[in-house]
């Protein structure tokens, strides 16, 4: 059965390429790739794929958010509980609890200390009272939280998606944008988040805990947080909006049609930024097989070559608008090997701090149900997603 | 301090050690123990020697000791039954523990272990548990039930579980409900019948409050279920939509696309004027373009859904063209999907961009991909007609890549668009020529020779070329190997004067060398066609074909309309119905779209039929040449009607049956206009020698077909006296190693019975008649509808004065002359009286439909009875619909006007169906097999003109036949069907 999955593997030559969804004789075999590892559930019956690959996603989140990283060492370290977690989050084919908070109530999280104490007091990490997240109307979040200090956080981030095509011109672009929140309150608050220009956001989705009735009428964010981190919304500013391009890139690479090797001329120059400085540049290439090696100089930053992966790696750092990078030389080309025939594409890499680049602006966040004054904070960021630029 | 540790004790005696570890009086070595064991039962070894050890640490209030206890049970329990029975008593204590925790947690743990002996155990527990007063108990009960009917179906039912679940669907906490709901569609998906989700507008009240407020879990079981709902009205139907739609904005994909089902279906029923039609329309695009920024399994899945939506519903996605492009780094399967829907999506507004994105698409690494997207930039060019040509141009500048497989890919899909647009690109036949040598690959290969043999009087060097794949015939792929030989026939027919030989010898590589039958056929065919008449074949060979169609590879309408329904199913993924490959669903119902509102419409009108366009074509009386070989195409060469010709399939007898089209028979089928020869041919002896053909009527038999061969005098004898124009081919190979084929041939066309008609019945007993009998039955001879009937004199005197009457009737029978009754009827004397019936009578609707009441006169009085005839007596000759015509009444007819029933029992093959129903005028239109399932396409048509539109479906080795009726006069359904059932059963 599992066979099935490697000899897909196998088949597909990158384990990323393996199809979520595989057919053996007798069973259906739904995976996911991540972290180099395999999640895979096998169905006998018909089931909705979507459920499955969501909640896979969710069990290696869960990993994640116990274990701090989600590794073979790590499962292998914790498989007492990672199956007391798997126990508690699925029956018998049905989703339990898949609430970070829900569980870390009734399994805690492993820490060096609670280990070292549990070791010497015979205690156990398993919590012996029913989680009060269960089946409230609110099962994101526990009732008695408390903190000294009270704090919300949240990061406005979006990526740009975007292809460029030789001469420039955006083929297509668009934003997904999400709202991170770091939320830590006393209490049962309620917020409210409204923005300066909530036009920009109609196509969302939401956490659970978001009244959608409220901002269906007033377009406004009212919700009661679940402690923690948490993701409270996402976003996605369609290609038919117009997209702002932060950088532009004009490259050059060519290979001779005889003669074996390329030349390679790129320069990166900013374009939309609004003022903001551009950061974390960084340009891959994947280059053709028959490139041997690359000798290159750039006027800022490093470039490595991996010679087994042939990816080119330039890694800029800031762009200075008035000195702008650029990475030029040739490209040794395997002798008697045939001009290659696909055209490799540039990624780009980039963020710029305090800046949404859809113009998306918090205006103000009230809280409501308690009686303290908590920190509040908004970060922006904008890095490229997607970014692609053809040659 | 990791839990690692306990994978590396591999020393020996380890067993002996963790035995005495679990017997120790410390809890902590206990707990240490444990969870050596689960490690090790993790990494598969057998610790099943330890059970009884590990089942006394079962006892503790320590949880977590408590849980891995129970993990180990559930894997062992059903290796050692006896003594898991230890622990149920342990179980039963647990399931009244104050602490609502660890009662769920035995329930739970119960259900899991599937052992007979404990489920007896488990029922008195489940019951309480179901009752708890803790909503987390019950919600946990409920899922217990699904396991446990999946263990014992039978105790469940006689428990009363069954309904103390749909009790819990109105229960006050929402996470209940929606596991009730769960644990309901899981036990329904096995018994299809069982109508346990009885769903009325009460209960899709409760669950749509509980929707709101239950877990995202919840809600996707909850969704699916209402998804089974068939609203009452389209106001019904909207305000479920309404209460549906926010869920289109959850983070979880998998609620958003249960929603998109939902939404799907129902909006079926909203009337297309209505405002909130639109804005559903509108708020359906967002949240489907959200889903490709998610996580590329999760893409993948909503791809292969959202091909199924912009098939039903094109307008939702038709400006979003721009998510699909595919970005580099999408793993394969997610830009094969892009690609798919890309093309879908195409039109005359963003073809340039389309293209664009095809073209630098086709200079990519991947070679799956770059293939693709080759074919794509074809598919555009037959989809969209503006942009034909800069499509071919862009083939052009990709074929002088000369990347080998871009070639070769190219010059398949270049054969498409000239079958799409023919004389028009033909001048780049040249640059296709020069690349000639680097196909290596079959289907690029009959590509370039179908293209080379159609346009062979415009290559000079046609015979050439040609003849350069003679040379290896036999190393060849079949499909090449067909295409050769009907190019090599094209070429002759136009060029015959420097081609003999060359046909010559590729008929007798064909017939003669090869051990493919469908080789071997094809050549005969040829052979006989052209030394019989070359004129003949000429005509057939040559002749025009039909356009293909833009739609290919579309899902065909009742699969599509089926699959939005299991919208985010696997079977959304497959393209599949569920029955055709989930494993264990007895039985799984069709799923249908509900009709539309407001189409209620269906008055009897005769001339709503003809108004679908069908052609009048007055019967034939001599059956044409296009007539024996619609015949032989009617066997099972008939291609699906929605799909259009090439690509060439690659299993041997499709393929033959492919290719025969593509050489030129397709043109017949094309424009068959006529009604079907073979009920003709029996009635018409002075059908002409057509081919091979012997004029003999109903006796026609694969026997009779064979000696008519061989009387042909071995073949020789046609090529020793060739007509003047067949001088040209002067065959003379011996012919009789492929008689045997032609037998097969013959045997595979078998001879549809003539129209069916019931036995007689009693319809007027001596008793009520004075005397009289009659019994009497109804029968459709040459097209004339008879009513048969035997009269019986019981009575001591002499009857005379015969004479009859119909009442009105709902198709207007009326006798056609007067009752023939010559002689008068002496005492225990019976006679036989056929009476010819006529259509034009008065008509009035019966009840049944089909009821007909008779007045029979005599000298002693009048006799009223009424009887019914079978409806396939007014099946006219001509109810053959073109297939075009077909398609559009199919698409064109309201679902609700749909009926469907079941024939069970019928064990016959489709086609031996599709004969015998053509024996009495019901015609198979077209037939495609999809997964083992035969669905024919058939048309009928009344004596009033009502057209009947059928698809009969027979899965091999199911004796239950499907049949689904649209007409547009709904009521004439049911005496269709059961003409359909007489018919097949007879």
């Amino acid at each position: 059965m599992i066979h099935s999955l490697f000899l897909a593997k196998e088949k597909a030559g990158d384990p990323e390429n393996v199809a979520p969804v595989l057919q053996t004789p007798h069973h259906y075999l739904i995976s996911i790739y991540r972290d180099k590892l395999f999640f895979v559930s096998v169905t006998q019956t018909e089931v909705p794929p979507l459920f499955v690959i969501e909640f896979l996603h969710r069990v290696a989140d869960t990993f994640q958010d116990y274990f701090g990283e989600c590794s073979e060492s790590v499962i292998k370290d914790n498989t007492v509980t990672v199956y007391e977690l798997l126990e508690e989050m699925l029956d018998n084919g049905f989703p339990l609890a898949t609430e970070s908070n829900v569980l870390k109530e009734m399994i805690r999280p492993p820490t060096i200390l609670r280990s070292v104490v549990n070791t010497l007091t015979g205690g156990s990490n398993v919590g012996g009272t029913l989680p009060t997240g269960q089946l409230s109307n609110v099962p994101w979040r526990r009732v008695g939280v408390k903190y000294t200090n009270n704090e919300a956080y949240f990061d406005v981030i979006e990526e740009i998606d975007a292809i460029l095509d030789k001469s420039g011109t955006t083929v297509f672009a668009e934003i997904q944008g999400v709202i991170e929140a770091c939320v830590k309150l006393s209490g049962m608050p309620d917020l409210t988040l409204s923005f300066m220009n909530p036009r920009l956001l109609d196509d969302v989705s939401f956490h659970p805990c978001v009244r959608f009735k409220r901002w269906e009428s007033e377009r406004v964010l009212s919700f009661i947080p679940p402690d923690g981190n948490f993701r409270l919304l996402s976003y996605h500013v369609s290609s038919q909006n117009l997209v702002a391009i932060p950088v532009y890139v004009k490259q050059n690479i060519s290979f001779l049609e005889t003669g074996s090797c390329g030349r390679l001329d790129i320069t990166i120059g900013p374009k939309q930024t609004m003022g903001k400085m551009v950061e974390s540049l960084m340009v891959t290439i994947p280059m053709p097989k028959s490139v041997l090696n690359v000798n290159l100089i750039a006027t800022q930053g490093t470039y490595t070559f991996d010679l087994s992966t042939k990816v080119l790696l330039w890694d800029i750092g800031k762009l200075n608008p008035q000195k702008l990078p650029n990475l030029r030389g040739s490209l040794s080309v395997q002798p008697g090997a045939p001009k290659p025939e696909e055209n490799p594409s540039i990624n780009i890499d980039l963020k710029i701090q305090q800046l949404a680049i859809s113009g998306l602006k918090v205006s103000r966040l009230d809280m409501y149900g308690e009686k303290y004054k908590p920190f509040k904070g908004v970060k922006y960021v904008t890095k490229a997603g997607k970014f692609q630029v053809r040659t | 301090m990791t839990d690692s540790k306990y994978f590396t004790t591999t020393k020996k005696g380890e067993i002996f050690e963790l035995k005495a570890e679990l017997n120790s009086d410390k809890k902590e070595k206990k707990k240490e123990a444990v969870k050596k064991v689960i490690a090790s039962m993790t990494v598969g070894k057998d610790v099943s020697a330890l059970f009884p050890d590990v089942v006394n640490c079962m006892q503790t209030d320590n949880l977590e000791l408590k849980k891995l206890v129970y993990l180990y049970l559930m894997n062992y329990a059903k290796s050692q039954p006896d003594m898991a029975i230890m622990a149920v008593n342990t179980f039963v204590k647990d399931c009244e523990d104050p602490n609502p925790l660890i009662r769920a947690l035995a329930v739970r743990t119960m259900g899991c272990i599937r052992v007979d002996k404990i489920t007896e155990y488990l029922c008195e527990p489940l019951r309480k548990c179901l009752k708890d007063e803790d909503p987390y108990v019950r919600k946990t009960a409920a899922v217990c039930v699904a396991k446990l009917h999946d263990i014992n179906a039978q105790l469940v039912e006689d428990q009363g579980f069954l309904d103390t679940l749909k009790d819990l669907i109105s229960d006050s906490n929402p996470m209940v409900v929606a596991n009730a709901v769960a644990a309901l569609s899981e036990i329904a998906e096995s018994h299809p019948n069982s109508n346990l989700l009885d769903l009325n507008p009460q209960t899709i009240n409760k669950l749509l409050t509980a929707l709101n407020e239950c877990t995202e879990w919840g809600q996707i079981f909850i969704l699916d279920c209402l998804a089974n709902y068939t609203p009452r009205d389209d106001r019904e139907s909207q305000s479920i939509c309404e209460r549906v739609t926010p869920r289109l904005s959850h983070a979880n994909s998998a609620v958003v696309l249960s929603a998109v089902k939902v939404l799907m279906k129902f909006m079926e029923m909203l009337p297309k004027d209505l405002d909130y039609y639109g804005t559903l329309l509108k708020k359906l695009a967002p949240p489907l373009v959200t889903l490709l920024s998610a996580e590329p399994e999760l893409q993948y899945v909503a791809l292969r859904n959202i091909n199924l939506i912009v098939q039903r519903r094109p307008e939702i996605l038709k400006h979003e063209m721009k998510v699909f492009f595919v970005k580099y780094n999408d793993p394969i399967y997610v830009k094969l999907e892009k690609l798919d829907i890309m093309i879908r999506l195409a039109s005359q507004a963003n073809i340039a961009q389309v293209l664009a994105e095809l073209k630098e698409y086709a200079t990519e690494v991947d070679v799956d991909f770059v293939r693709k997207a080759v074919r794509a930039i074809g598919r555009c060019a037959i989809k969209v007609e503006q942009s034909a040509e800069r499509c071919v141009s862009t083939l052009l500048d990709l074929i002088q890549t000369k990347v080998n497989y871009v070639v070769q890919e190219a010059i398949v899909v270049i054969k498409d668009i000239f079958r799409k647009y023919p004389n028009k690109y033909e001048s780049v036949i040249a640059t296709l020529c020069e690349n000639l040598d680097s196909l290596d690959e079959p289907e690029a290969r009959a590509a370039m020779i179908w293209i080379v043999g159609e346009y062979a009087e415009r290559i000079d060097n046609a015979d050439e070329l040609l003849e350069s794949f003679l040379e290896g015939f036999h190393d060849e792929s079949t499909q090449v190997q067909l295409q050769l030989l009907t190019a090599i026939v094209k070429l002759f027919l136009k060029k015959p004067t420097e081609t003999q030989e060359l046909v010559q010898q590729v008929l007798s590589l064909a017939t003669q060398d090869s051990d493919n039958p469908d080789l071997r056929d094809r050549g005969y065919i040829y052979w006989r066609l052209l030394s019989t008449d070359p004129v003949a074949a000429k005509e057939v060979v040559l002749a025009e074909k039909p356009l293909i169609s833009e739609e290919t590879d579309l899902i065909e309408p009742t699969l599509l309309e089926e699959l939005i329904c299991h919208i985010g199913t696997l079977a959304s993924v497959y393209h599949k119905p569920p029955s055709a490959f989930v494993e264990g669903s007895r039985g799984v119902q069709h799923k249908r779209l509900p009709g539309s509102a407001g189409s209620g419409e269906s008055v009897e009108s005769p001339d709503t039929g003809s108004a679908a366009g069908a052609s009048d074509a007055p019967p034939a009386v001599i059956p044409s040449q296009g007539d024996l070989l619609g015949d032989l195409l009617n066997l099972d060469l008939t291609p699906p009607a929605t799909t259009g010709p090439p690509p060439p399939a690659t299993s041997g007898l499709q393929l033959g049956a492919m290719d025969l089209l593509g050489g030129g028979l397709d043109s017949l089928m094309g424009d068959e206009s006529e009604p079907p020869p073979i009920p003709l041919r029996t009635d018409t002896p002075q059908s002409p020698q057509v081919l091979h053909q012997s004029p003999s009527p109903p006796d026609y038999s694969p026997t009779e077909l064979g000696g008519d061969l061989g009387g042909s005098s071995a073949m020789g004898a046609g090529f020793g006296a060739p007509p003047p124009a067949a001088a040209a081919a002067p065959f003379s190979a011996p012919v009789s190693g492929g008689l045997d084929d032609l037998f097969d041939l013959g045997g595979g066309v078998g001879m549809p019975m003539g129209a069916y008609s019931p036995p007689k019945t009693v319809w007027l007993p001596a008793m009520k008649g004075k005397g009289l009998e009659i019994s009497g039955t109804f029968a459709r001879r040459a097209g004339v509808i008879q009513m048969e009937m035997t009269l019986t004199n019981k009575a001591m005197s002499v009857m005379t004065d015969f004479a009859i009457q119909f009442n009105r009737n709902s198709f207007g029978l009326a006798p056609a002359g007067p009752l023939q009754v010559l002689t008068p009827l002496s005492p225990n004397q019976s006679i036989e009286v056929a009476l010819p019936l006529s259509t034009v009578g008065p008509v009035m609707k019966m009840d049944p439909l089909n009821n007909l009441q008779v007045a029979v006169k005599n000298n002693i009085d009048v006799f009223y009875f009424s009887c019914q005839y079978p409806i396939s007596m007014l099946f006219v000759e001509d109810g053959k619909m073109e297939r075009q015509v077909f398609l559009a009444t199919w698409k064109d007819i309201p679902n609700d006007s749909e009926a469907q029933f079941q024939i069970a029992d019928c064990r016959l093959s489709s086609d031996a169906a599709s004969n015998k129903l053509q024996g009495s005028n019901i015609f198979t239109i077209a037939k495609r097999t999809v997964d083992g399932q035969d669905m024919l396409y058939q048309s009928t048509k009344l004596s009033n003109g009502i057209w009947v539109l059928a698809e009969l479906r027979v899965q091999t080795g199911n004796p239950n036949f499907t049949v689904c009726l649209k007409c547009r006069a709904p009521e004439v359904a049911q005496c269709v069907f059961q003409s359909y059932e007489a018919v097949l059963k007879n």
